[in-house]
């Protein structure tokens, strides 16, 4: 066990050694002149060239890689170009905080509704209760965020007028103190996931309820309660896994969400990043995505070998 | 002429199976709903998509603006049905590109083995690791939004997938005899592989195209929301609907329409993509 998160650890490390690499190389075929950018039109070529070494761009790209990687394994991300002098590790740690917060509560909200939904509808295979939840929840997963997001704003926000329609919050903000704003981005964010877990839960249910486990325990008069004890033990196993490996999706899914409804989270800082060509920025942001969503991946690989003990690697 | 006729069979073979699944069927008739008012065009639309109405700006739906007008005046019922177009050619062309860089991959990794399958299905490893709409995005703001790099991204985003099920299922076609006696034939590689596997795995490659191209339409929209593909003023689903955030207080009719006809598009090409996997799973 602990030989096999090993490899997958050193296994995600250079993935991520590559990833960054991909991400370096991008953002520097980036056209543009990053001090001009800096100075505006009409700087002169001696304030331009001291700005170019001030930021270290006279050096050689393989030099510059090997700064940037020593400061990221040391917390240091440089400042950001389009925010002047801010931070970028104390920023990506404020919206990181926001967005985890988004992305629990989305979890929280939609791990046991969409199990209860997909274990009713696996139970009852072919009634009009089925077909109903197969259905919408085959329309939940279909829909981009921003749309479901923007019906969800008329009608809650704009039409009944129940909850905020933006949720822009104070940076440092106590998130609980300002959540009414966050219950549509968070209903949001979750309908895709919603409705693809529950329609992986309701087929494990009826396989499992096909199998010949539980037609044994039908046919040796176990009460119904019992049985379905047997079926929902061995369907809800492969669905950890899928819901780990999903939560990975939220990650695209918030830079959606939050740029819909102004949240001022990881994924919008992304969004923002790019508009601006903020070449620090963008690094950090993308670099620090690709590593929470690999860490995702890994989590769901590692909670699959612990379930079943049939795998062992 | 004959093999034509067979195919010609197959395919109404295919669709009267496919009217078991009344889901099925309602996506199949949205799809070609819109894929007719793209090829119609200015014919239905009443207006040109970009012509200003300066004095009929910001007025709610009307007989002669069916889905309201937005801050030029310009008729929303127009933009949305133009808009049809470039949804349906970014995602068709960016689901056809996927399909033949991942079939390719795929057959190639698949048939040849060894070292290269090792080396490129680690590096597709790679490629899957990073979230889609991110890696677009990244692309996307570095070289410049453009309806052609939407294209590309996707392409390039979707064809890992699509390399890995098409790998798989040549994978299992492979051990089949027939295969072993084109190789006693003495047939090349290529010859193998394009004409003898490549029609053997129609069926899961065609499963996975059905729901690539979904992701294609949600995945376009998404970055034409963000303002990363196609630019104004051409009508874009995608573009529409962030033009319309603005003022979606007080003009509400600018984002719900252009939302229905995005929502209707995709929900239609599921219900379709699940009626397809179900045919091929057996199940109608």
């Amino acid at each position: 066990m602990t030989k096999f998160i090993g490899k997958r650890l050193i296994n995600m490390v250079i993935t991520l050694f590559i990833a960054s690499i991909i991400i370096f190389t991008l953002t520097e075929v980036m056209p543009g002149d990053v001090a001009q950018m800096i100075l505006g039109q009409y700087a002169t070529p001696e304030s331009l060239e001291a700005v170019r070494a001030q930021l270290g761009l006279d050096k050689p790209a393989v030099v510059r890689y090997g700064d940037w990687i020593w400061g990221v394994l040391q917390g240091d991300l440089g400042t950001s170009m389009s925010m002047k002098g801010v931070s970028i590790s104390d920023l990506l740690l404020r919206r990181g905080r926001n967005s985890l917060f988004l992305a629990a509560f989305a979890t929280i909200f939609l791990v046991p509704l969409s199990l209860v939904v997909g274990v009713i509808a696996g139970l009852r295979e072919g009634s009009w209760l089925d077909h109903f939840i197969s259905t919408s929840s085959l329309v939940a997963l279909s829909l981009p965020s921003f749309i479901s997001g923007t019906f969800l704003m008329l009608i809650f926000a704009i039409w009944l007028k129940i909850v905020p329609a933006m949720s822009s919050i104070a940076p440092g903000a106590n998130l609980f103190k300002v959540f009414p704003k966050l219950i549509l981005p968070i209903i949001t964010v979750s309908l895709v996931l919603l409705g693809y877990v529950a329609r992986m839960v309701r087929a494990s249910v009826i396989d499992a309820s096909h199998s010949d486990y539980a037609r044994t325990a039908v046919l040796k008069g176990l009460p119904y309660h019992k049985v379905v004890w047997h079926i929902l033990r061995n369907a809800l196993m492969p669905t950890v896994t899928v819901i780990a490996m999903n939560l990975g999706w939220l990650i695209g899914g918030l830079v959606i969400v939050e740029t819909l409804f102004a949240y001022p989270g990881l994924g919008r800082l992304v969004y923002v990043a790019i508009q601006r060509q903020d070449i620090p920025l963008i690094q950090a942001s993308v670099l620090l995505t690709s590593a929470v969503y690999l860490l995702l991946n890994l989590a769901s690989d590692i909670i699959y070998t612990f379930l079943d003990p049939r795998v062992r690697y | 002429m004959e093999g034509f006729v067979r195919r010609i069979r197959g395919f109404f073979e295919i669709v009267r199976r496919l009217s078991h699944s009344p889901l099925g069927m309602i996506g199949l008739v949205i799809i070609l709903l819109w894929v007719l008012i793209a090829i119609l065009g200015p014919i239905v639309a009443p207006y040109s998509p970009t012509a200003y109405h300066p004095q009929d700006r910001f007025t709610g739906p009307s007989l002669k603006y069916p889905f309201g007008t937005d801050r030029f005046g310009r008729d929303m019922f127009s933009r949305v049905l133009m808009g049809s177009r470039s949804v349906l050619i970014l995602a068709s062309s960016a689901t056809a590109l996927s399909l033949f860089l991942g079939s390719s991959i795929g057959l190639i990794t698949g048939f040849l083995g060894g070292l290269v399958d090792e080396v490129v299905m680690r590096f597709m490893d790679i490629l899957m690791s990073f979230p889609a709409l991110l890696f677009a995005m990244l692309i996307l703001g570095i070289f410049g939004p453009s309806p052609f790099g939407v294209i590309v991204v996707i392409g390039l985003v979707y064809a890992p997938r699509i390399a890995r099920v098409a790998r798989s299922a040549v994978l299992e076609v492979k051990q089949r005899e027939f295969i072993e006696a084109a190789k006693v034939r003495g047939e090349s590689n290529l010859y193998i592989m394009f004409v003898e596997l490549l029609p053997n795995i129609w069926g899961p490659l065609g499963v996975e195209a059905s729901v690539r191209f979904g992701y294609a339409i949600f995945l376009s929209a998404s970055l034409g929301f963000l303002g990363l593909g196609v630019q104004p003023p051409t009508p874009d689903w995608g573009l529409l609907m962030k033009e319309a955030q603005q003022y979606i207080s007080w003009a509400p009719w600018m984002a719900v329409f252009p939302a229905l006809a995005i929502a209707s598009l995709v929900v239609a090409v599921n219900f379709l993509a699940d009626a397809i996997r179900k045919y091929e799973a057996g199940e109608l």
